[in-house]
């Protein structure tokens, strides 16, 4: 498997400028003779659409929800970062590119980053053109909050619905599309293979949620804008919905899978009630702004109302663990320090698995008003969930699974190693590293659909001659049958026990051995467990209905089948990156204080992996990382 | 928590619908109304009876996407909230509860529970945008919005095009949803441009797609989980006359 990153010469600064000089260029006339496949429609899939679209390619967008708005990117609150400066607190493209790439614990690929930051800019100014209602001060400009990880104000914000607004954004661009006819948009409709053709991504095969059709779709490219695969855990923050499919389907078509260990925790979701929940809500990270996490310094004192619990009997961990960045601690960092005082017994709530966020200094400080003003609708919503009201109890909160910083491998124009396969957002692995910072998910969509793949896409169209292909080649056929065939298969089991008991099977393993923390002995537990669980699967499984007609019950058991085969890779890398690095923390490589300890000598790599058959071990292949413009220094945020 | 259910069943558009009546025991009050119903559908896979068909997805509501008139209310007892952030304990033990989909021929139903919304994808297109170029947008601070517009004009995005509005309303009207969505724009110096033509076009689709027209009820403000004010509805109504009386909004 050759990996080549492609990564154009020149110095850090001038690398995207130097592509985009000298990249190749489609017609505009012949722009609409070009098939593209975008399969998903959040910020990566969304952007990238509208975008191409308004370029004049032709366009077919793919989404299993009933609307292209609905994509998951919807959920994300807090923030978008970007390096405009506009408070004058230092801020440059440079400091955004550092902090993301040391943030990432030194794992991500440099150039990627830098063209990341460089590009953020030009997303608000995007985004304000679409009439996204950012906040505003009384001037009538762009106001901007702090995340974790940063030391300036870069983070723009609509309310805690950013990613609502952004998304809303992209939606009613993509929308203009549809109406002009430069878009054609397939709601409800799932992916479920990809097709090759003599070695190119030509095409997709689908299947329509309502009427059961299984169908073929041939194109020039494909786009894989599908998201991570958080909820190979359970439970996560991720929508039912989110699954590994598309991404999985494409590996097992050739397309490399690049650190699926890098998983992030997210610190402050609101705790698991009991064994009867389906999924976990996030509270913004902007939480951190203004509340102080802690709890009781003597295990005693966990079973005790919080206000019973003198000031000098709480321990602010991360203030007293990181003085400089305290509560807004990165989120690996945040995340583990609150699995370390709950394994000490100190957590508070259901099962002990909670840390206090308290909110009483500052409603003393800025008044009630102003906490209202700022975080109002998040407290709604925790009152809502919990029962709880956190203007006079504090909130309680524990870290759970959000984000996936692993994904398909692909270059530095978003191309994978199966030519024509293009991968961005979340779904791809290039930008952030072994650990996202807060804010950044929103810009990387974004930047990947509205400003990366325009210029790299019509760089591959113009510099490639593209042999004529319809949906009647074999490999459509072939791809239609192995996609038919595996959903009979799930409805002919005929077993005892529901798709769903299996996911939580698994889930709640990957959790377990290869969740926050992980270590040799637990992943091998777990490489031995999941085949195992999987085998009962294909032999135990119940699923009802028919294929021919709207079955919610076997499209989650087929992404649950893809996911119980996708855990194994995870789990693979997990054990052969013998370091801790950002989200990756293998508990046999820690400090004395409990931080994680990198192994730059052996692991400044990518891992990526290709795939071997399933019940076979994949292959790994490294791209190393080179850092020619940073220092790799011991990530410290004390 | 021990509790009946009736639920609406129905296996595909063209097919006849029926309340089907299930019991579910041993909800936590804790769990939330569609983790309620995951209790339900796993009770009824393992007994090899089909699920019953709801749409969701985010569980947090943001999505928009979950959809449920409990007990005649679209999105159940609580204001201000989709049914996917509904818990339990707005419940007691033993009650009876009805499940039904929304309701209106604009949305005809797919199965169970779930219907097709594509009718508010039309209205949108229609109009529902500020037309840019990807690339060319001006420098965000160049176009300062006066604060009092931007809050007003969030206020009105913050709409999740779920539909409860549609679902509340006696003449099935979508004026709350399509007013939402010409108040975000018009309140923007971005959107001045095509502020009329917007509300024109926007209008002249709702009213293709079959939905009705308002009779000033208030109940689509009533459930609207974002709490989307009726006064957006007069502020529509405002463009739209206006608009249909100016020349320089036809083309």
């Amino acid at each position: 498997m050759k990996l080549d990153a492609r990564i154009p010469d020149g110095p850090l600064a001038d690398k995207w400028t130097s592509f985009r000089q000298h990249m190749k260029l489609v017609n505009p006339a012949n722009k609409r003779k070009y098939k593209i496949i975008v399969v998903g429609s959040g910020l990566a899939g969304g952007a990238a659409a509208a975008t191409l679209g308004d370029l004049g390619y032709n366009v077919d967008c793919y989404c299993y929800q009933d609307s292209a708005r609905r994509a998951h990117s919807i959920a994300a609150q807090g923030g978008i970062n970007a390096a405009k400066n506009y408070p004058g607190d230092g801020d440059s493209i440079w400091r955004l590119f550092y902090d993301t790439i040391k943030g990432g614990d030194f794992r991500g690929r440099e150039a990627n980053t830098y063209r990341l930051a460089e590009v953020s800019n030009n997303i608000i100014d995007q985004a304000v053109a679409q009439g996204v209602p950012f906040a505003r001060d009384y001037g009538g400009l762009l106001d901007n909050r702090s995340f974790g990880g940063a030391q300036v104000s870069r983070t723009f914000y609509a309310r805690g619905q950013t990613g609502q607004q952004l998304l809303l954004g992209c939606y009613s661009a993509l929308s203009r599309q549809v109406s002009k006819g430069t878009v054609k948009m397939h709601e409800r409709k799932e992916m479920l293979d990809l097709v090759v053709v003599n070695g190119e991504a030509r095409g997709i095969i689908t299947r329509d949620l309502v009427s059961g059709q299984i169908e073929r779709h041939a194109a020039h490219v494909v786009l894989l804008c599908t998201g991570g695969y958080g909820r190979v855990f359970y439970l996560s923050t991720n929508a039912m919905g989110c699954n590994v499919t598309a991404a999985w389907r494409a590996h097992k078509r050739g397309a490399a899978f690049a650190n699926p260990c890098y998983t992030q925790i997210h610190p402050t979701c609101i705790p698991v009630h009991g064994d009867q929940q389906s999924k976990l809500t996030l509270m913004s990270e902007s939480l951190r702004n203004d509340g102080r996490i802690w709890v009781p310094k003597d295990a005693a004192n966990v079973g005790k109302a919080a206000g019973e619990i003198a000031e000098d009997d709480r321990d602010y961990y991360l203030e007293r663990k990181y003085p400089s960045f305290g509560n807004l601690s990165p989120r690996d960092i945040s995340s583990r320090s609150a699995k370390e005082v709950c394994d000490e017994g100190r957590g508070i709530g259901h099962g002990g698995r909670g840390v206090y966020l308290d909110f009483r200094d500052a409603i003393e400080r800025l008044g009630r008003d102003e906490i209202e003003a700022r975080y109002g609708n998040l407290f709604d919503m925790y009152e809502r969930i919990t029962g709880e009201n956190p203007y006079d109890v504090p909130m309680r909160i524990y870290p759970a699974s959000h984000y996936t910083m692993g994904g398909l491998w692909v270059d530095y124009h978003l191309m994978s190693n199966v030519p024509g396969l293009f991968v961005l957002g979340e779904a791809n692995f290039s930008d952030h590293g072994a650990n996202r910072l807060g804010a950044s998910a929103l810009m990387q969509g974004l930047s990947d659909g509205y400003f990366v793949i325009p210029d790299t896409l019509g760089n591959h169209l113009a510099s490639n001659k593209f042999e004529e292909v319809t949906t009647e080649h074999e490999a459509f056929a072939e791809c239609e049958t192995d996609a038919t065939e595996r959903l009979d298969k799930l409805l002919a089991v005929g077993g005892k026990r529901s798709a769903n008991s299996f996911y939580k099977e698994l889930g709640l393993l990957m959790w377990e051995k290869c969740g926050m923390a992980r270590n040799a002995t637990g992943l091998k537990e777990a490489l031995k467990r999941i085949p195992e669980i999987r085998a009962d699967f294909w032999k135990n499984v119940k699923v009802t209905g028919d294929r021919n007609s709207f079955n919610q019950d076997l499209e989650n058991a087929a992404r649950c089948a893809d996911f119980l085969e996708f855990a194994e890779v995870m789990c693979h890398d997990a054990l052969q990156r013998d370091e801790s690095c950002g989200g990756h923390f293998r508990e046999e490589h820690q400090s004395e204080e409990g931080e994680a300890v990198r192994n730059d000598k052996d692991f400044c790599h990518v891992s990526a992996w290709e795939f071997k058959g399933v019940d076979k071990k994949p292959k790994m292949w490294k791209e190393p990382l080179k850092f020619e413009n940073v220092e790799l220094s011991t990530r410290s945020y004390k | 928590m021990d509790l009946t259910l009736h639920i609406w069943r129905q296996k595909s558009r063209e097919a006849e619908g029926r309340m089907e009546t299930y019991r579910v025991t041993k909800i936590s009050p804790g769990s939330s109304f569609l983790e309620m119903l995951d209790i339900l559908n796993e009770d009824l896979i393992v007994n090899g009876v089909e699920p019953v068909a709801f749409d969701d997805d985010c569980r947090e509501g943001i999505c928009g996407m979950c959809s449920l008139v409990i007990n005649g209310v679209p999105h159940g007892p609580d204001r201000g909230a989709t049914v996917c952030q509904l818990h339990m304990r707005k419940f007691h033990d033993g009650d009876e509860i009805f499940i039904e989909p929304w309701r209106a021929s604009a949305f005809p139903i797919v199965r169970d529970l779930v219907v097709d919304r594509s009718s508010f994808e039309r209205v949108i297109r229609a109009g529902g945008y500020i037309s840019e170029k990807c690339g060319s947008a001006p420098d965000a601070n160049a176009i300062p919005v006066v604060k009092m517009d931007a809050e007003l004009a969030f206020e009105a995005a913050a709409c999740i095009g779920c539909g409860a509005c549609v679902a509340a309303c006696k003449n099935a009207s979508a004026m709350l949803f399509v007013s939402a969505k010409v108040v975000h724009f018009g309140r923007l110096p971005q959107g001045q441009p095509e502020r009329g033509k917007r509300a024109l076009a926007m209008v002249e689709q709702m009213d293709k797609e079959g939905f009705g027209n308002c009779t000033n009820q208030y109940e689509c403000e009533a459930v609207c989980p974002k709490a989307i004010p009726v006064s957006f509805i007069a502020e529509m109504n405002r463009d739209f006359l206006k608009a249909a009386l100016s020349t320089s909004d036809y083309e």
